[in-house]
């Protein structure tokens, strides 16, 4: 339906920002791409006093690759992350994850920010920040601060941000050109929101060892979800029949996701299992 | 709040409140009855116009964030002397029935020939999954798109 009455601002500067969102007392909103966030006004979700339109502070909107990882801006729309031809070397699994974002339109306004900020379990961006290890940069009225992903999503929906705290960018950490990952989502139109994906990436010795595996899941649960069963039973390791058996069978196993209209519960779980096998059968036998 | 845009290449302002889609302006406060709202919020595309070159969902936009935009709706596709290359494949290959998508899938389409004049058919298909149409099945849409092609490729080579 029609969206809710709201006042509208379109600061400057992210001290202007901020000083709005205080000013609003939990009733103002910040806004980025707002392709998420317009719809859930417009189902009444979401009745904020005031949007605080990102779309004019400079700075926000840059990727930049360094010796840390990569630093993605805020304002980073998904069309930018997949014209940048540099992820495809300096974090692969990133590109492989966005293909699946949303529909063309969606993914020349929405943005890295706004999704984390929205933090939604299905969403592709909150599980690859979780899976990586990233940290999140905010400012507000305290100052500034880095959240890593884990302590980030509280809930479905719901973040450890305050109301006056803005994220001004997203730290994905340095990634190893011998990294093996994967990436896999099944849903029932694509672009549509997934009835589960797993995100997993891993590095191994050389005989085939592995070691540091990370596993995420989507849409299994109310955050995005790290399969911490599942990446034990994978590390020391070496990828074969057996181990993909026996490691969809945790990872199956640990999630507990909730049945709805489009899939039953025991078939999430089944998908987990499927998708996981999937993903670190594309992992082992993508040549380096 | 008053706001000014380009709209089709022409300079307008309207008054509109905050909670004014974009989509919504262009139809009631502009008079370009072309761009339709379907699910108004954000599934259908049947919404979708160019904005500073970009296809995005008119629904999910608002109409004070096109201040200082440039915007075309499908009206400003249109020719003078009839219709472009795009359209006239969409009426060859009856990729319309009740035509409510048509607007959508005309801008979609057109923004992703001009970025990409030689969008496979796997692309093009990809492309549209996010503007649903209830009539045509969607295969003559993509036998559409896939004919203009040489138009757009023909238009890129001239410039």
């Amino acid at each position: 339906m029609k969206l809710p009455h709201f006042d509208y601002q379109a600061p400057a500067s992210l001290d202007e920002a901020v000083a709005l969102l205080v000013a609003g007392d939990g009733g103002a909103r910040p806004l980025a791409g707002g392709q998420s966030f317009v719809p859930i006004m417009a189902f009444r979700l979401a009745e904020p006093s005031m949007l605080v339109d990102l779309r004019k502070i400079p700075g926000l909107d840059q990727i930049e690759i360094g010796d840390e990882g990569v630093r993605i801006g805020a304002m980073v729309r998904w069309r930018d992350l997949l014209d940048d031809a540099r992820l495809a070397s300096a974090l692969p699994l990133l590109p492989a994850a966005i293909d699946h974002v949303a529909h063309y339109q969606i993914r020349n306004r929405g943005t890295v920010g706004g999704s984390l900020a929205h933090a939604d379990p299905a969403a592709e961006m909150p599980t690859i920040a979780l899976t990586c290890d990233a940290v999140i940069d905010v400012i507000g009225s305290k100052g500034k601060r880095s959240i890593p992903a884990a302590d980030l999503f509280t809930g479905p929906l719901m973040t450890s941000l305050d109301s006056d705290e803005i994220i001004t960018s997203v730290l994905l950490p340095a990634w190893p050109a011998s990294r093996r990952w994967g990436f896999q989502e099944f849903s029932r139109r694509r672009g549509d929101f997934a009835l589960a994906g797993i995100a997993v990436f891993y590095d191994e010795d050389a005989s085939g060892v592995v070691a540091n595996a990370h596993i995420g899941a989507i849409s299994v649960g109310d955050t995005p979800l790290r399969l911490s069963k599942a990446e034990a039973a994978l590390n020391g390791r070496k990828i074969d029949e057996a181990t993909l058996a026996e490691v969809a069978a945790v990872a199956s196993g640990e999630v507990d996701p909730n049945g709805d209209i489009h899939a039953s519960a025991r078939y999430r779980k089944a998908l987990v299992g499927t998708l996981l096998s999937r993903a670190l059968s594309a992992a082992a036998n993508r040549k380096a | 709040m008053k706001i000014e845009l380009e709209v089709n290449g022409a300079a307008v302002s309207a008054e509109v409140t905050p909670r004014m889609t974009l989509a919504d302006c262009l139809r009631h406060e502009l008079h370009l009855t072309g761009t339709h709202v379907g699910c108004e919020h954000g599934v259908c595309g049947a919404c979708t116009v160019i904005v500073n070159g970009d296809a995005v969902r008119g629904c999910l936009m608002l109409a004070v964030q096109a201040q200082g935009a440039k915007v075309t709706t499908v009206e400003g596709l249109s020719l003078e002397e009839g219709l472009t290359p795009l359209q006239q494949a969409f009426k060859h290959h009856h990729a319309l029935q009740c035509g409510f998508c048509t607007p959508g899938m005309l801008t979609t389409l057109h923004a992703l020939l001009t970025d990409e004049p030689e969008a496979s058919e796997e692309r093009i298909r990809d492309v549209i999954s996010g503007n649903i149409c209830r009539c045509t099945g969607y295969v003559p849409i993509i036998e559409a798109a896939m004919d203009a092609r040489a138009s757009y490729q023909q238009s890129r080579g001239d410039k």
